[in-house]
């Protein structure tokens, strides 16, 4: 039965295998979508797609395939026979410009009355093969410009049905391009793990299960074994770039920030701000209040080598932010004298580092990309993704 | 079978009923996922008991393993009776004590497992159960016995989060994520908490709350169980109806994070 649902979903990049598909059949031939285009919607929805995220990308394909749908009351199985079509795979390339130029001429308040018209039509005539109301309504989905609000004017129950409720694209914000997952950042940084056990150390752990199994097996005569102490010996220097241009990014950073501090696996964790580059002092809450912070100094002589630093920024500033000596000049004779030395002196101490970006490198202009690209070429720089974190992380164990 | 329709004490969206009653009919595992507080882990209780079957809740931490929803086979216990010759030491099955799984399995009566925040569990958790969910039974190489479901469980999962567990775990679940209740429906969630509820200060709640829910630089955004605590806390401190948007007292019990109300306290106007 329509299998080109499926094949339609997958090139959509939902990951419905054969074992859900099958599912949707039982459930089917069990009448679970009750007889209804709404429960067919829901139906398809909750055993094809397991991710919240899927949700948009489902809707839109669910739109999509349905479009042409004849409107009748029952999802009959002459119905579901007619939906098998494999038309739909070479039809959709060019369906949606076509449609979108079409529909571009509509106000909403043409919208509005062809869809009353559409419904007079159908009550009149129930079920005389009039086509389905939502097609003009839905096809006013396909260009995405326009709010589906044309197609809720109907607000009658009758019209809470498939369409609408996939139509509503509700679930917009949880695309996976727009959406931060930190769980995702915490499964990437699941990789910056260094368990002591690889160190070689001593045996001195008390190692229960083995003590237990081999006094067992040995009948009874206690033996006693130990292990290699098993912990993770990695150590974390975060800093975060903080205000002005980094504004945009900052529901990213929080979720970088939550994962990191959530992640809990760390030997240990200092989490310190700064703004554009670090200089003199570091910032304990990204409001960067100098009564909250600690000197940069401080950091460098009291924080071993052996942490790893993870610096995030754009690292885009005004050139002067980055070399000249206005910020960065600090109290100490022959010490740092701007932004740059700064960074080096973290970069000298701190062995393992990287730079996490959360922006791309300015393609515009030049001015920008001179502080990201002198950056770049200081750190080793990845963008603020869950793969380039992952990337980050592996360069941050490499020997 | 016995479809769900809501209980008394939880008001579930359409979208959730019908997602519950096709886990049941096709006897697969309900995942279930949403913001912390959005009734997840009720959902299963209101289930239970709209059903009148027994819950079994298995709540999952950091440490859990999935041999502990299997049975634990007590070593320690057998070693300590057989040093101090204890009775029955040749019986292991005295010593193989079922976890929530093997109970139920076990139940006399169809039972709703709930596998409680399963996200928390390590990465590779819900693969070590695969096998023993789709065949509904598990060995038990120490006394070679096989417990077999009697009564296939209802399975519902809950996770708070995204995308950690495994596909292969993923394809065998029915999948429902209860979305932040809209104005409407957490209106009829509140009703059900205080049936009767002053109109002028649900109305005061509801703005107040959405508008703090609103604010971007929120971190812990308040849900459902706090705006049923800070209704609570304004009717029993007699609050004046009139300065709960404007002043929003009892602010503690709607954000819990110190950074989240300091800006509150900075944006609030
Ligand atoms: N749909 C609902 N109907 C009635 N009460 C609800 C509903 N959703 C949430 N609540 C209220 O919110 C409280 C929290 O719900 P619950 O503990 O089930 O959330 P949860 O999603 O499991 O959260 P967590 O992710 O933190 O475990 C409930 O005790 C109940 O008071
Ligand atoms: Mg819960």
């Amino acid at each position: 039965m329509f299998t080109d649902l499926l094949y339609l979903l997958r090139r959509n990049g939902l990951k419905v295998s054969l074992t859900e598909w099958m599912a949707l059949m039982e459930g089917l031939h069990k009448g679970l979508h009750s007889a209804s285009f709404t429960g067919l919607y829901h139906l398809c929805r909750c055993l094809l797609v397991k991710s919240e995220a899927d949700f948009d990308a489902f809707d839109r394909t669910f739109l999509e395939y349905f479009k042409d749908v004849p409107f009748q009351q029952e999802v009959s199985q002459e119905l579901l026979d007619w939906l098998d079509r494999p038309d739909v795979l070479t039809d959709y390339a060019n369906w949606d410009e076509i449609q979108a130029l079409k529909n571009m001429g509509f106000s909403e308040e043409e919208i509005e009355r062809m869809l009353r018209e559409r419904m007079a039509e159908q009550t009149e005539e129930h079920n005389g093969g009039s086509y389905w109301v939502g097609t003009h309504g839905m096809s006013m989905f396909g260009n995405s410009g326009l709010s589906p609000k044309g197609i809720r004017v109907g607000g009658q129950s009758m019209y809470r049905r498939a369409f609408r409720v996939a139509g509503e694209r509700k679930f917009r914000d949880f695309r996976r391009d727009n959406t931060l997952d930190t769980r995702q950042f915490q499964v990437a940084l699941r990789h910056l793990r260094q368990f002591s056990g690889l160190v070689d150390l001593p045996p001195t752990e008390f190692d229960v299960d083995r003590t237990i199994q081999d006094t067992a097996s040995n009948g009874g005569v206690l033996k006693v074994r130990y292990k290699r102490p098993r912990e993770n010996t990695v150590k974390v220097l975060l800093l975060m770039d903080s205000g002005g241009s980094m504004d945009y990014y900052a529901q990213l950073c929080s979720a970088l920030f939550q994962a990191v501090s959530k992640s809990g696996h760390f030997k240990d964790l200092r989490v310190y701000y700064f703004h554009n580059c670090p200089y003199g002092r570091l910032y304990h809450a990204p409001t960067l209040l100098s009564r909250d912070s600690i000197p940069t100094d401080w950091v460098l002589s009291n924080l071993p080598g052996d942490y790893k630093l993870i610096l995030v920024g754009d690292a885009q500033m005004a050139p002067y932010e980055l070399m000249g000596g206005y910020y960065g000049r600090g109290e100490r004779a022959g010490g740092p004298q701007c932004g740059m030395d700064w960074l080096r002196l973290l970069k000298g101490r701190f062995r393992h580092t990287v730079w996490l970006n959360p922006s791309a490198r300015p393609d515009w202009g030049e001015y920008w990309s001179q502080t990201y690209d002198r950056i770049a070429k200081e750190f080793p720089m990845f963008p603020l993704t869950v793969d380039g974190l992952e990337e980050g992380m592996k360069k941050l164990l490499a020997r | 079978m016995k479809e769900f329709r809501g209980s008394q004490n939880y008001v579930a969206s359409e979208e959730l009923l019908r997602a519950a009653n096709i886990a049941m009919v096709l006897q697969k595992p309900l995942l279930i996922k949403g913001e912390p507080g959005t009734g997840k882990t009720m959902l299963a209780e209101a289930i239970a008991q709209a059903l009148g079957k027994e819950l079994i809740i298995w709540n999952i931490k950091s440490t859990t393993k999935a041999q502990d929803g299997l049975y634990v086979y007590d070593v320690v216990q057998r070693l300590y009776d057989s040093q101090f010759g204890g009775q029955g030491v040749d019986d292991i099955e005295k010593y193989v004590k079922l976890g929530k799984l093997g109970e139920a399995f076990t139940s006399q009566e169809q039972a709703i497992l709930l596998i409680d925040e399963i996200d928390k569990a390590d990465l590779e958790f819900p693969n070590d159960l695969l096998w023993e969910l789709d065949r509904m039974e598990f060995h038990i190489p120490e006394t070679g016995r096989t417990v077999k479901a009697r009564h296939r469980p209802v399975v519902i999962i809950t996770s708070n989060a995204e995308k950690e567990l495994p596909d292969a775990f993923l394809r065998r679940c029915v999948f429902h994520y209860i979305a932040f209740p809209d104005r409407e429906l957490m209106e009829e969630i509140v009703r059900v908490h205080y049936p009767d509820i002053d109109e002028r200060l649900l109305a005061q709640v509801l703005e107040a709350f959405y508008k703090i829910r609103q604010l971007p630089q929120i971190k812990k955004k308040p849900s459902t169980s706090e705006i049923v605590d800070w209704i609570q806390a304004l009717q029993h401190g007699g609050v004046d109806v009139r300065r709960i948007v404007k002043e929003v007292p009892y602010l503690g019990v709607l954000l819990k994070k110190n950074e989240d109300m300091d800006v509150l306290r900075r944006q609030w106007r």
